[in-house]
């Protein structure tokens, strides 16, 4: 009773808790995916077998509509940026733009998934459910400016795509993807975590501005240094660069294709988000030790990656380490933040956005070649041009879009990420500059081999029936090859103006 | 000077805005046309493809026309804004340097669209032409750097597909070859544009791919432009070919089917010299005029080469191949001599080898169809079967030799005159070049038509009517341009000279070393006095 009452006081003071006004509009991206998902959950659970295959729309429909209100926050230009939980949250044109990608990649996904797990007898409404408690993850990691939210979007992102890379529940293969990932994914999120408090021992505040004004007025420690260094690694797994690569070829392989796609796009796209936040709002000034890091990080990734995609003679396993060689060039600009910050900013971004267009595709007809060949070699892919022209004709869009040949959206990408380097004008960004241009030729070589197989060769079995495509698969290649050529053509104004994220790291 | 006289254009720009994007559109269309086309329907393709390209061709004829003769800047400007964050713009125009190459690739398509038929599947074939078409008018427009390079690397990809799809034996092999070759030597030049518009985005007030004002206010150090230059350098030296980085044309050559040969030869291998005069010397006068020996050195090293090679070749399309090595040495000595006549020249044989090579290949293409074999070896006689045939063949033969009278002349003597005013040494072992032409050409010749017919050669299928019809516009542009040069002389020249006068006002010790009595009677009088004094003795050759 007396304990009660001496606690009292205590308690009449946390009733006076004020909750925070919520700016709801600039939430209700991520509210409205996961009012859905959690609806998606609930009919699934009352409605069983009798609403399985309405499961793929259902959820692509939960994408759609999270659109609307990135749409219409984008519309309301002059309020941007919108700041929430004071400050950990941001809602600015970035995390827009960048939601808008997660949302259509993940829309794609769920049209590449369809056919595929409707076919393959797995437990497809689960699947479903993840991919989008996945893509939420995504949606706040857009928007996280404190190194908590930061950490929570990365595992609401991580944790469902550990369960799916093991979907393939019989196959020993996937069960190997699963847990290798899972093991790996772990072991970076210690190392980050381990990072992240190192970070909050220096600064005593877990957003990144914070974290950056706190570290601007006094000296660098070596704590902190040894935590911007366990951050960067932590990333590093996450975005399979080298040397911290070697789970992604073995998890690409073994997941169901459709997943690999999503691991490839979306959730590198996830990690590369969380990796450009943290370097450009928390260690604005110590690029010191970042960009070094960032330098060897992005030509060793570059490099490695290709020389391996080279000698590849699974497509999947290929586009696996062609991902990571696209990953080198994407920490490129990373490698300069500190003279180019807006610069680097928008590079990574147009990058994700055209990446993300081309390889969903690059999978999409994967996935569609691998119905009738039943196969994954790249032999496989012979003759494709006779019988399955339209598909070869969109193969032969995105393969050149990756080795950068304009109109196709790649060139532009690779064509900002010089842009980045150069106008930093230091030596070092000059010769990073010319690896990736050196890089760019090692990667047309395996591109065109694959284009030379469908074009030039004959097919390996003689058997030139046609593929029957159905519509879901269809469309994503019609979504992809539009956004492809788009993005390196008519639509390349429009990509560069919706990049421009000047104002960005001018406001606080 | 070009800038000043640009704005001068630029208020007329508006009356003819559409002319210059048409001639990329219209082949852009015709392809999008093709593929609604019905594959089974190989006619109707044809015809398709026939009809775009005569128009772009014609378009290219309007401009020729209405090409104002006293204006050495760019004409027919079209800009609209592309990102302006970036400095990017769509900006097209044409001067004396590029218009007669813009002619070219308009005259030169619907010939090759209409003398060869591809093997099988025409209307991927067709698209590629087109898009190859679409591709080569737009690099020859480009005033953008950035779009220049978009354009120069677009036309590898459907090069690619018509060589590796519709070659012959070792085609994929050539057509990989092709690809990675031009592409590894011009992903530096991506570096090199965008380091070129940063370092001089504080001269040009802001970040500008705008040729015309890179050229006219960068001041990049010494350094600086030399890496720059080289990164642009290595990959037109590429596409050239210049000697030692030209391994990759015989074998793209020789496995191509004709029409890729004809366009390869005849438009594309352009790109390469056309980018040393207007992104080379035009933007880097200082280091051309410093490294301008280099080339030089490596087009007479070309020029020998090149021959001596074609000399020995067994096949008679590779012959023609390595002949273009040669042929394609004199441009860049032409190009790195920095005068008026060299310059000239080059522009000039660019045009004539564009021509002449591409109808050999032509022919050498007809008779390939007829008998299966290009093997010089297998071939003989050919004289009696097809008489027809062998005349013209011996026209476009002795064009190519540099016959006095013919069009492969005065590029070749301009060249040669303008080495000779600035590096006379180098003329001198050019001039050899010339005589292995005749020899390996006319030992050719020999051996392919004279002598006694054996076997299918004595009843090998002369020309058809349709045939002659077809290559016939290229006859007559090798006599008429041989014979009365002076129309196109007088186009080529202003823009030239306005190219030279640039280069005089960027490098302080440079002035261009003109003999005395080109000023006296001009360039058109000079090769009118060089024809009447020596076609007498040259053309008893042919006898």
């Amino acid at each position: 009773m007396s304990i009660l009452a001496s606690l009292a006081p205590a308690i009449a003071q946390t009733t006076e808790f004020v909750r925070p006004a919520i700016d709801w509009h600039a939430f209700a991206p991520e509210l409205v995916l996961l009012a859905w998902g959690a609806l998606v959950t609930v009919i699934d659970l009352i409605g069983g077998e009798r609403t399985r295959r309405f499961m793929p729309s259902l959820t692509g429909i939960g994408f759609l509509l999270a659109m609307i209100p990135v749409l219409t926050l984008w519309s309301q230009n002059d309020d941007l940026p919108r700041v929430l939980f004071d400050g950990a949250y941001m809602v600015d044109h970035y995390s827009l733009v960048l939601k808008g990608i997660f949302l259509v990649s993940a829309y794609v996904i769920v049209l590449l998934s369809s056919n595929y797990m409707a076919e393959g007898d797995y437990y497809d409404a689960e699947y479903y459910q993840l991919i989008a408690a996945s893509v939420l993850g995504m949606l706040v990691m857009t928007s996280a400016r404190d190194l908590i939210s930061i950490f929570i979007a990365l595992e609401l992102m991580s944790i469902p795509a550990y369960l799916m890379a093991a979907w393939r529940k019989s196959d020993l293969k996937s069960n190997e993807a699963g847990l290798k990932y899972m093991l790996m994914g772990v072991f970076a999120s210690g190392i980050l975590l381990y990072g992240m408090s190192l970070l909050y021992g220096a600064a005593a505040d877990t957003r990144l501005v914070e974290i950056a004004d706190a570290i601007d007025t006094g000296e660098t420690t070596p704590i902190f240094t040894l935590g911007v260094l366990f951050t960067i690694i932590g990333f590093a797994f996450k975005v399979s660069a080298v040397p911290f690569h070697t789970w992604a070829p073995d998890t690409y392989e073994g997941a169901p294709t459709p997943l690999t796609a999503f691991l490839a796009v979306a959730s590198k796209a996830g990690g590369f988000v969380a990796l450009v936040s943290v370097v450009l709002f928390a260690f604005p000034h110590q690029w010191e030790i970042a960009e070094p890091v960032m330098w060897i990080l992005s030509a060793l990734t570059m490099t490695v990656g290709n020389l391996i995609a080279l000698r590849q003679t699974n497509i999947v396993r290929m586009l696996a380490y062609s991902g990571i060689a696209q990953a080198g060039y994407m920490l490129a600009p990373l490698a300069v933040y500190s003279k180019v910050p807006d610069l680097a900013q928008s590079s990574i971004v147009t990058y994700l956005l055209i990446y993300a267009a081309m390889n969903l595709g690059a999978f999409a007809v994967v996935i569609i070649a691998a119905r009738k060949t039943r196969s994954g070699d790249i032999e496989s892919y012979g003759g494709m041009f006779r019988y399955a022209p339209g598909i070869t004709v969109a193969m032969t869009v995105f393969l050149f879009s990756l080795t950068g040949i304009p109109p196709m959206g790649g060139w532009f990408a690779k064509f900002q990420i010089f842009n980045a380097l150069l106008s930093a004008e230091t030596t070092a960004a000059t010769v990073l500059a010319i690896i990736a241009a050196v890089n760019s030729v090692i990667a047309a070589y395996y591109y065109l081999a694959i284009a030379k197989q469908m074009w030039f060769l004959p097919a390996p079995d003689g058997d030139h029936s046609p593929i029957v495509v159905p519509p879901a698969l269809m469309a994503a290649v019609a979504i992809t090859v539009i956004v492809t050529i788009a993005t390196g053509s008519v639509g390349v104004g429009l990509v560069g103006d919706a990049t421009d994220f000047v104002e960005l790291l001018a406001s606080p | 000077m070009i800038a000043s006289t640009l704005l001068a254009a630029e208020t007329t720009a508006d009356v003819a805005f559409g002319t210059l994007p048409s001639l990329i559109l219209v082949p852009l269309l015709t392809a999008a046309v093709i593929m609604l086309l019905p594959a089974s329907r190989a006619d109707y393709v044809k015809l398709a493809a026939l009809i775009g390209s005569v128009i772009t061709g014609a378009i290219s004829i309007y401009v020729l026309w209405h090409f104002d003769v006293a204006d050495p800047g760019f004409q027919f400007t079209a800009q609209r804004e592309w990102i302006s964050s970036l400095g990017l713009s769509w900006f097209l125009g044409i001067d004396g340097i590029s218009l007669f190459l813009v002619v070219l690739t308009g005259i030169l398509f619907p010939i090759a669209i209409l003398t060869t038929e591809p093997h099988h599947d025409p209307k991927p074939y067709h698209v590629w032409i087109m898009l190859l078409m679409a591709g080569s008018m737009g690099a020859f427009l480009a005033l953008d750097l950035l779009l220049f390079f978009l354009f120069f690397e677009v036309v590898l990809v459907p090069m690619y597909f018509l060589i590796g799809g519709w070659g012959h034996g070792n085609r994929v092999y050539a057509a990989m070859k092709f690809f990675l070759y031009t592409m590894a030597a011009s992903a530096l030049m991506l570096v090199g544009i965008v380091s070129l518009v940063f370092l001089a985005a504080g001269d040009t007030g802001g970040a500008t791919f705008n040729v015309i004002e890179l050229a006219e206010n960068h001041q990049l150090s010494t350094l600086a432009s030399t890496l720059v230059f080289l990164s642009f350098a290595l990959a037109f030296a590429v596409k050239v070919p210049v000697f030692p980085v030209h391994t990759w044309l015989p074998d793209a050559h020789t496995e191509a089917p004709t029409a890729g040969s004809v366009i390869l030869a005849g438009v594309m291998l352009k790109l390469g010299t056309y980018g040393m005069l207007r992104f080379g010397v035009y933007l880097f006068p200082e280091v051309v005029f410093d490294l301008g020996w280099i080339f030089m050195t490596l087009g007479v090293i070309g020029i020998v080469y090149g021959a001596a090679v074609a000399t020995m070749q067994k096949d008679l399309k590779r012959l023609v191949a390595y002949s273009s090595v040669a042929h394609m040495g004199f441009i860049v000595l032409g190009i790195f001599a920095l005068n008026s006549q060299g310059m000239t020249g080059a522009v000039v044989q660019m045009v004539n080898h564009g021509i002449t090579t591409g109808a050999l290949f032509i022919l050498v293409g007809w008779i390939y169809e007829r008998r299966h074999t290009r093997e010089i070896a297998a071939l003989g006689g050919l004289q009696k079967s097809a008489p027809l045939m062998a005349g013209v063949f011996t026209l476009v033969m002795l064009s190519s030799v540099g016959l006095p009278g013919l069009n492969g002349f005065v590029g070749e003597f301009l060249i040669l005159l303008g080495t000779f005013s600035a590096a006379r040494w180098w003329a001198v072992v050019a001039v050899s070049g010339v005589i292995l032409a005749a020899l390996y050409m006319l030992w050719a010749y020999q051996r392919t038509f004279h002598g006694p017919a054996v076997g299918e050669n004595a009843t090998m299928e002369d020309m058809r009517l349709s045939e002659l019809f077809g290559i016939l516009p290229l006859l007559v542009l090798i006599v008429f341009l041989g014979v009365y040069p002076k129309p196109m002389l007088d186009r080529i020249e202003p823009s030239v000279d306005a190219l030279i006068e640039h280069v005089e006002e960027r490098v302080t010790d440079f002035y261009e070393p003109e003999p005395n009595e080109v000023e006296r009677v001009g360039v058109t009088g000079l090769i009118e006095a060089a024809e009447h004094g020596e076609s007498g003795g040259e053309g008893e050759e042919d006898h």
